[in-house]
């Protein structure tokens, strides 16, 4: 192998780092329609009149669209396979207005003045009512965010939009409540996570125009093309066939654009007027109708025998959809799934879930997706088990964590785990953090004091049996490849590690082949880049492309030597005869049409009969009869899971409760990390943004359903003095079903800060915050209390 | 109303209206590296070069820069280049929306420190946000491009 696992730069970095336009709004023509949308100020409101008159007399103004002017059939933004198990819930501009944000009308216009002019003079006659804040009182609530008829579900997920409930499951084995009964050792608490914003650097951003066959061109910072073609289909009533959706360069997405969340309006907008349109969002509309990770309260039953076996998880969430649901009956599965197979031993379990509408923005797809949720409920369970029976928290995880071979409860993707290198990651993570010396606390003798927690995580690698992954990849005149891609590189480096693994099946220099995607139009079907789904499965179709392609090159090489196609062996630059040279060769060479001298000149020099790739290249395009073009396309029928361990190490100031993290270390098993250099960034990026949910990050809404940090002046995200270090390593394991061994990375890499920090703060302070994030006036008040409490006993 | 002021080394005269933002400017004139991330001036995205300091061109009027010399990325190329080379070699430009301004950021900062440590790096350059790379990637390219430079001047001697 000479890519795969190797630091390789990314092969578009330098048009990045040297500010080369390449995004969506550098692309779009300058002249193009302004389009912004009048959103609603109450959180429960009906549009009971709207006047559009003077703003759409607006100068410059082109169009004024309200619920009148769109169709009337519901659809979904969620970026998912059809048929989507998110409820067709949404139009584009509907009556009634479900949260504080919501799309009251789309305003489109030649200058940004004159839309911003426009959106002023719309006037509404809005009727409010009371909006269903309080996820404990949403479902079977008098006040239904959906009460419409044509509401649908189109899987049956336990949604009733007549009960605020968009999903509803309850999962069980065995007996969960007798053998909680027999544990020696039991735990019963509820945790709860904030909903967080992705924040990704470029806000959402979609530029729309109709081309010369009269259909809907959209380019758009997307990572699900695909899905958002179908999306455009339903949203506007036309034939999908009529969409052609590209996507440039996207400047971060983390889940946020697995969602359609602006293309709808710059689409109805150009497919109405026929003239070309964009939007890009504000960074204040971005946080305040986008679509944020789903706020969670979980309540976790564990219980252990006297050996610390952990035998029972109960684990039940109530999952906050908002008002729209998108990714909600989806997103809730991973919190159990992903979180009670980390205990290998557990005998039984119970895992039911509700999840309700609320009038507060549609909550979505945020790496980690719900995994995230359930396993800092479950990893903070677990620390409470192990300081209950006294035990330290490493030594649990060291007596239950997943082990090779052995069973994953309640994830119904693997039984057991295919590949699992969990024991290693925990024993250097161990070694890496000097734990045994540093746990519990240390007194930093300052008023800080310094503790350390431990976390583990998982993941899947795709949606098992439903991720679809393919690879295009053809060879060019000049011996050149072109690898056609349906999957999104949105920063992640997909176009390179995908050309890495080609470069090395084709025995070619990674300069050969040019990456392309993604155009629905030309790419081949890809479900999208989330779902940690791209490495393993696009990968796996990549791979398989390129045997395929190798077999096409060697059966035209071998008709031009005038051999059997099983008698040829392809190097990458030569296609050879097997056998020793005999006479023949100089004669079949000359053969090769117009190369004759070089191909003397190379028999003579080898001394074997074979074809140069450029020449198998030409004869491809010169009275030739058979593609060098393959597609292959690839889903798996499995979800091998990555696995890791994190280690957090804390300072907390005992005065003020101000929470550091000071070191982290992150060991992870991927399987064979494609591009160390990428897999490395990918979790140090996602420990970072971990941290930020466990510390900082909060979307908090007033008693009016009102977003309060609705900007970066409110909603803070880590800055690069609020992060110490963090240390990554790789324990490798090798996943068969892989390609070259890997697994995935991505969402993995954000799952174990919130329950680390939330033990390392508890082993520093003895006080433990179960509701995100751990700021500091919790952790001060906790430090009193607990000081009070102690005093009185001592009284 | 009429500017006139450098613009990449190029002396210019334009027309702007008074409330323009030297951000929407900029792209305007095509220079489409300067990136908005924001409306409060909390991300960096938008950091131009203005008489040799760092701005917030997104706070900053267009009308401003009158007489001054405003540099983006678009002219400074070649620098770009070579520093970026040690942030690509890191994988840590990722989605590279916040590189132009992150790295307009860091050539202000060796113009005002000839040899920052990690701490005073990461002072600087607090106000400039990333959220795919975790920080940790862009120290250690910058700590790397500083023992290059370095190099290269003890070569020279």
């Amino acid at each position: 192998m000479k890519y795969v696992n190797q630091p390789i730069r990314k092969t578009d970095a330098m048009a990045l780092v040297t500010g080369k336009p390449v995004y969506t709004d550098d692309l779009a023509p300058k002249d193009c329609l302004i389009v912004k949308v009048l959103r609603s100020p109450y959180a429960n409101a009906w549009v009971e009149e709207i006047k559009t008159g003077n703003a759409a007399q607006t100068s410059g103004i082109v169009c004024v669209l309200t619920y009148k002017d769109v169709p009337k059939k519901r659809f979904t933004l969620a970026g998912q396979t059809y048929p989507e198990l998110s409820p067709y819930d949404r139009l584009i501009l509907d009556r009634h207005l479900r949260f504080v944000g919501d799309a009251v009308a789309i305003v489109a216009g030649e200058t940004e003045q004159a839309v911003d002019k426009a959106l002023k003079r719309i006037k509404v006659k809005y009727r409010v009512e009371a909006p269903v804040l309080d996820i404990h009182k949403a479902k079977d609530n008098p006040i239904l965010v959906h009460p419409e008829d044509d509401w649908e579900a189109k899987v049956p997920v336990g949604a009733d939009n007549k009960r605020n409930l968009c999903a509803s499951n309850i999962e069980e084995k065995g007996d969960v409540d007798a053998l909680l009964a027999s544990c020696r050792y039991t735990v019963d608490y509820t945790y709860r996570t904030r909903p967080n914003q992705q924040t990704m650097m470029e806000t959402f951003r979609t530029y729309c125009h109709i081309d010369h066959f009269g259909r809907l061109n959209v380019m758009s910072s997307t990572q699900i093309p695909f899905h958002v073609k179908r999306i455009l289909g339903n949203a506007l009533d036309i034939p999908a066939s009529k969409i052609r959706v590209v996507k440039p360069r996207i400047g971060g997405g983390f889940g946020a654009k697995q969602t359609a969340v602006c293309e709808i309006y710059p689409a109805i907008v150009t497919w109405l007027t026929k003239r070309p349109s964009k939007i890009v969002y504000s960074r204040y509309e971005s946080m305040i109708c986008s679509s944020p990770r789903h706020e969670m309260e979980i309540r976790v039953r564990a219980g252990a025998d006297e050996n610390g076996i952990v035998k029972a998880l109960d684990v039940y969430t109530l999952s906050n959809g908002g008002a729209y649901g998108e990714h909600s009956p989806t997103t809730v599965g991973l919190s159990g799934h992903k979180s009670i197979a980390l205990y290998r031993h557990t005998e039984a379990y119970r895992f039911a879930y509700d999840v309700v509408y609320t009038n507060v923005q549609a909550s979505g797809a945020y790496r980690g997706y719900g995994a995230t949720q359930g396993i800092y409920a479950v990893e903070s369970a677990v620390n409470e088990l192990a300081a209950k029976m006294g035990m330290d928290p490493v030594k649990i995880r060291e007596l239950n964590m997943p082990m090779e071979g052995e069973p994953l409860p309640a994830y119904g993707d693997c039984p057991t785990a295919p590949s699992c290198s969990m024991d290693r990651c925990l024993a250097k993570a161990k070694e890496m953090m000097d734990w045994d010396a540093k746990y519990p606390f240390r007194d930093m003798g300052n008023g800080k004091v310094r503790g350390v927690g431990v976390a583990m995580g998982m993941q899947g690698s795709s949606i098992a049996g439903v991720d679809v992954g393919s690879a295009e990849l053809k060879l060019n005149e000049d011996g050149s490849y072109t690898l056609g891609l349906g999957c999104t590189d949105m920063g992640t480096g997909c176009d390179t590690i995908l050309v890495q693994m080609a470069a090395d099946c084709l025995d070619t220099k990674m300069e050969n082949i040019v990456a392309f995607g993604v155009d629905t139009d030309i790419s081949p079907y890809d479900s999208g880049s989330y779902a940690s789904a791209t490495t393993y499965t696009t990968g796996n179709a990549v791979v398989q492309a390129c045997a395929d392609l190798r077999e096409k090159i060697c059966g035209l090489g071998a008709s031009m030597l005038g051999v059997d196609a099983d008698k040829v062996d392809f190097d990458g630059e030569y296609v050879s005869y097997r056998e020793t040279a005999d006479s023949e060769t100089s004669d079949n060479c000359e053969v090769v049409g117009g190369r004759e001298a070089a191909g003397k000149n190379e028999a003579e020099d080898s001394g074997t009969k074979r074809v140069s790739l450029k020449d198998i290249a030409i004869k491809g395009t010169c009275g030739n009869s058979r593609e060098l073009q393959v597609t292959r396309t690839y889903s798996s029928p499995i979800s091998p899971p990555p696995f890791m361990v994190g280690m957090a190490e804390v300072e907390v100031d005992k005065e003020t409760g101000k929470t550091q993290v000071v070191d982290y270390v992150a060991v992870v098993d991927c399987g064979t990390p494609i591009n160390t250099n990428l897999a490395r960034v990918q979790t140090e990026g996602g420990i970072a943004q971990g941290i930020g949910m466990a510390l900082y990050e909060d979307v908090q809404y007033s008693d009016k359903g009102v977003i309060r940090n609705n900007s970066f002046m409110q909603y803070k995200i880590p800055s690069r003095q609020d992060i110490g270090d963090i240390r990554v390593e790789f324990e490798c394991s090798y996943e068969e079903s892989g390609p070259f061994g890997a697994k995935s990375i991505g969402e993995l890499v954000i799952d174990t800060p919130c329950p680390a920090v939330a033990d390392a703060v508890y082993n520093a302070t003895g006080v433990r915050v179960r509701e995100l994030p751990i700021t500091p006036e919790k952790v001060a008040m906790g430090i009193l209390k607990k000081e009070a409490g102690e005093q009185e006993s001592n009284a | 109303m009429k500017i006139s002021f450098w613009l990449n080394g190029v002396y210019r005269h334009e027309e702007v209206e008074p409330d323009v933002m030297l951000l929407d400017f900029l792209r305007d004139k095509g220079c489409l590296s300067v990136k908005r991330g924001c409306e409060t001036a909390n991300c960096g995205l938008c950091t131009v070069l203005v008489n040799d300091k760092p701005v917030l061109s997104c706070s900053v009027l267009a009308v401003r820069v009158e007489g001054r010399k405003v540099v983006t990325m678009e002219g400074m190329q070649r620098e770009a280049q070579e520093f970026g080379s040690f942030l690509a070699d890191e994988g840590a430009e990722q989605c590279g929306f916040c590189n132009p301004g992150f790295i307009m950021n860091v050539f202000a900062m060796l113009k005002e420190i000839k040899n920052p440590d990690e701490e005073q790096i990461k002072e600087y350059l607090a106000g400039n946000l990333c959220r795919c790379s975790g920080f940790v990637g862009q120290t250690r390219s910058i700590l790397k491009f500083l023992r290059y430079k370095k190099a290269q001047e003890g070569g020279a001697e």
